[in-house]
């Protein structure tokens, strides 16, 4: 058996993996999690990631969790392009960095404002305290300003003038947040462009396709309660 | 710290410019500006400080040492919002070059001093289990370390705001969750957490649990497994060493209350980190 990539591209973490792996022709088996049908959940799942999430990788024997880990698995036995996690040592530190950074507080920021903006007013129908959601949009707020001004700076991409991993891990963040939430880039130029960068740096198509299962979701007609019960558990696996 | 070592080596060799040189006499004299070595910016009772600091001293990596009283709210000042916007410790300054986020820092350090391979090893997959673990450790064992001692100590006997008992229970319930995640997919039945010896994962974990034992928590007891682990990571790294970077931790809960002045401008944020 060869590489396989166990992924469900409602996951932001998983269509970085995706990306990563179509984009340098790393040959894998995708084997699809179904994160709605609680998929994660299932004692099989379990034998690959007893974290019960995804991405997870299995390589023969070789089990392997967290995105961030299997990107920089894939790049260094793939032997792919320098840009993407390049030598240079402070370079790398910069995507080092960014990589450390966004989980704590992008990745964690993004999560709150969906839980806040969305899964409690539409889904559980319970109002959330209008301080609380405006600190959390603040936060977010801030969180993103970061990111144009202490990461992004004036430069191409984050890591200085080619696309890296850190690239891919922000756009599928940031996507996420544009579809489901807030238009982010249509009110933040300087994002809009660095995300047409990157968007011409992985290629069109292929950032089309790892990005249509949550452009689908987004067109999903407002929920009545009945859709709600069946959306729930969407909702919370944006949550994950 | 690397001072000592930095101007002893410059001194002889005139025509070599020594890789660490710190205010070194012959730059003096010919009248150019000091250029700093390698400079970390620590308060010892952050976790992640304590893992750069372990680090760099056992790896006997020369650097001076800037404190960052994080009690006295120091990282808030605007002089330390010049070395970083984002006001957290750790910070490296490597010349011209400043740097943030504790992984990035020892990764960094780890290929720039060219440290014994078993910290960060080239073995594809080893390294890979260090990188998980990395990963991993953000949000699950970094997030109820620091809650655990927030909640237990640092909200109540330096903030002087209390923390119900439910509140307090259900975080110490969390912490153990993980503890179990540790034990049952990291460390399993390894000596280490990436294999046979010690790695950068070993040292963020242990600086992370000596968080809660820093509040007082027996996060070792009834889990024997990772005591055993405890006192080989303590072993690996070096008693004397280890005893020295957990001093503060561990005086943690005989903090002085926190100036007012200095609460009412750190408040904020220590909710929000320990969200």
């Amino acid at each position: 058996m060869g590489l396989e990539l166990y992924l469900d591209l409602l996951s932001q973490p998983c269509r970085a993996v995706y990306i990563f792996a179509k984009k340098n022709g790393i040959p894998f088996e995708l084997r699809t999690v179904d994160l709605l049908k609680g998929q994660h959940h299932s004692d099989d799942f379990a034998q690959v990631n007893p974290l019960k999430k995804v991405p997870a990788l299995k390589d023969g024997d070789f089990t392997l969790a967290e995105s961030v880990a299997i990107l920089l698995y894939l790049s260094r036995k793939y032997e792919t392009p320098d840009h993407w996690y390049p030598q240079d040592l402070q370079a790398r530190a910069r995507v080092d960095e960014y990589l450390a950074w966004q989980h704590t507080a992008l990745r964690t920021s993004c999560t709150r404002t969906l839980w806040q903006k969305m899964m409690f007013p539409v889904f559980l129908g319970q109002r959330v305290p209008p301080e609380m959601l405006a600190s959390t949009l603040a936060e977010l707020d801030r969180c993103l300003q970061l990111f144009e001004d202490k990461f992004l700076k004036d430069q191409d991409f984050l890591a200085g003038s080619h696309i890296s991993v850190a690239d891919l891990v922000a756009i599928t963040e940031l996507m996420h947040l544009d579809l489901f939430l807030c238009q982010i880039f249509k009110s933040r130029p300087k994002l809009e462009a660095w995300r047409q960068r990157v968007e011409a740096a992985v290629g069109e198509g292929l950032f089309q396709e790892a990005h249509a299962a949550i452009m689908k979701a987004k067109d999903l007609p407002p929920a009545d309660a009945a859709m709600k019960e069946k959306l729930k558990p969407f909702i919370q696996l944006l949550l994950q | 710290m690397g001072r000592g070592r930095g101007v002893g080596r410059a001194a002889g060799r005139q025509s070599q410019r020594p890789p660490y040189c710190v205010r070194c006499p012959w730059r003096r004299e010919a009248g150019l500006p000091p250029t700093m070595g390698l400079e970390l910016y620590l308060d010892l009772l952050s976790q992640p400080c304590r893992a750069v600091y372990i680090f760099a001293k056992k790896n006997s990596i020369p650097f001076e040492l800037r404190t960052v009283d994080l009690r006295k709210g120091q990282h808030l000042s605007d002089a330390f919002a010049q070395i970083s916007p984002l006001q957290k410790v750790p910070v490296l300054k490597d010349g011209d070059f400043t740097l943030t986020e504790s992984v990035a820092i020892l990764l960094y350090m780890t290929r720039k001093y060219k440290v014994p391979d078993h910290w960060y090893p080239q073995d594809l997959q080893a390294r890979a289990r260090v990188d998980e673990y990395l990963a991993w450790q953000h949000m699950a064992l970094r997030r109820n370390c620091l809650r655990a001692l927030w909640h237990k100590v640092m909200l109540p006997v330096f903030l002087g705001e209390p923390v119900s008992p439910e509140m307090l229970a259900a975080t110490l319930a969390e912490l153990d969750v993980t503890l179990q995640v540790l034990e049952d997919k990291f460390l399993q039945d390894k000596a280490f957490l990436a294999g046979p010896h010690v790695s950068l994962a070993d040292l963020v974990a242990i600086t992370e649990l000596m968080h809660p034992v820093g509040a007082g928590c027996q996060v070792f007891e009834g889990r024997p497994k990772l005591a055993v682990w405890r006192q080989r990571v303590e072993a690996a790294v070096g008693e004397v060493l280890f005893q020295e970077a957990h001093e503060v931790i561990l005086k943690a809960k005989h903090s002085q209350p926190a100036d007012p002045t200095i609460k009412q401008k750190m408040m904020s944020r220590v909710l929000a980190m320990i969200q």
